[in-house]
């Protein structure tokens, strides 16, 4: 019978896979913001999980909330991508030190 | 082992290993590949958890809009690709390390966790019986959490402002329409009517 903890498990793989992703390409912003992506799809699964455990459906309404805001991080993180593109001619993070920050 | 059971199983492998393909794939584009695999098996584990609505909304939103867009951004810049993956290999074993802190944090956080005492009573919104998960969801939404909903509607627009106004250039070198210069130009100025002898041309 598949419980609660396996829905944990696969959660926590994917999100420990999602920091590993940001560690692992760090030059490369497009695998940064899908190894994000990944985190985000993890906490999903474990609000989920929880919901269907505890018969309690207001962890899907903040699952639809998470996904509303991944989805804005998405654009604007991709158009910020493009606009840096534009005016560097790469995506390395290395590359981003204009503010001297 | 009901089918139900083998379906997780199958769901969940295919989870992991695509979310792991996602964070090796050489190409970018094969990263956003396996990331539609990996939203298209997590909607299947929200299916087997009885959530249809969110496994839909992952579907169309996630695949067909974000993974979407992933796949342009990454088609449309001329970056290469092979040298900033170059220096993947030096920072394995970092991010290894640090992979593996985690997931015994994680780890370390399940074996002791356990419910508190009365949760059942502290449920917010209990699922109703005889109605469907849409439903449910469609009246909480709409009843308590409007107020949420609209905000969330709010970060949307705003999202996607910010995302025209940091990508929309005027370039000066095209030629546009300008609606306003068509609608009041003088038809007397705009053409000269002239009177051609036959046979001898202008």
């Amino acid at each position: 019978m598949i419980g609660l903890e396996h829905y944990l498990t696969v959660a926590a793989a994917l999100f420990v896979i999602g920091i590993f992703g940001i560690f692992v390409n760090r030059k490369n912003v497009i695998v940064i913001l899908m190894s994000i992506e990944l985190m985000l799809l993890a906490v999903n699964i474990n609000l989920v999980a929880f919901s269907a455990h505890l018969g309690d459906l207001v962890g899907q309404v903040f699952t639809m909330f998470v996904l509303t805001v991944a989805a804005a991080e998405a654009a604007i993180g991709l158009a910020i991508l493009v606009c840096f593109f534009r005016n560097r001619g790469s995506i390395a993070v290395d590359d981003i030190n204009v503010m001297k920050g | 082992m009901s089918v139900a059971d083998i379906a997780f199983y199958c769901f969940a492998t295919v989870a992991v290993a695509s979310g792991l393909f996602v964070v090796l794939a050489r190409n970018p584009v094969h990263s956003v590949l396996w990331l539609i695999l990996a939203f298209f098996s997590s909607a299947g584990l929200f299916v087997l958890l009885g959530a249809e609505f969110v496994a839909m909304l992952l579907v169309i939103v996630y695949v067909g809009a974000v993974a979407v867009l992933f796949l342009f951004v990454v088609m449309m810049l001329d970056v290469d690709f092979s040298e900033l993956k170059a220096h993947m290999a030096s920072y394995f074993p970092l991010a290894g390390l640090i992979g593996a802190v985690f997931l015994a944090q994680l780890v370390m956080v399940f074996g002791v966790w356990r419910s508190a005492d009365g949760v059942i009573e502290l449920r917010a919104a209990p699922m109703p019986e005889g109605q469907t998960n849409t439903g449910a969801l469609g009246g909480l939404i709409y009843d308590d959490y409007i107020h949420l909903f609209q905000v969330a509607g709010l970060i949307l627009l705003v999202a996607m402002i910010g995302a025209i106004v940091l990508t929309l250039r005027h370039r000066p070198d095209i030629k546009r329409q300008d609606v306003l210069a068509q609608m009041y130009r003088d038809p007397a100025k705009a053409m000269e009517l002239k009177d051609v002898k036959p046979g001898q041309g202008l």
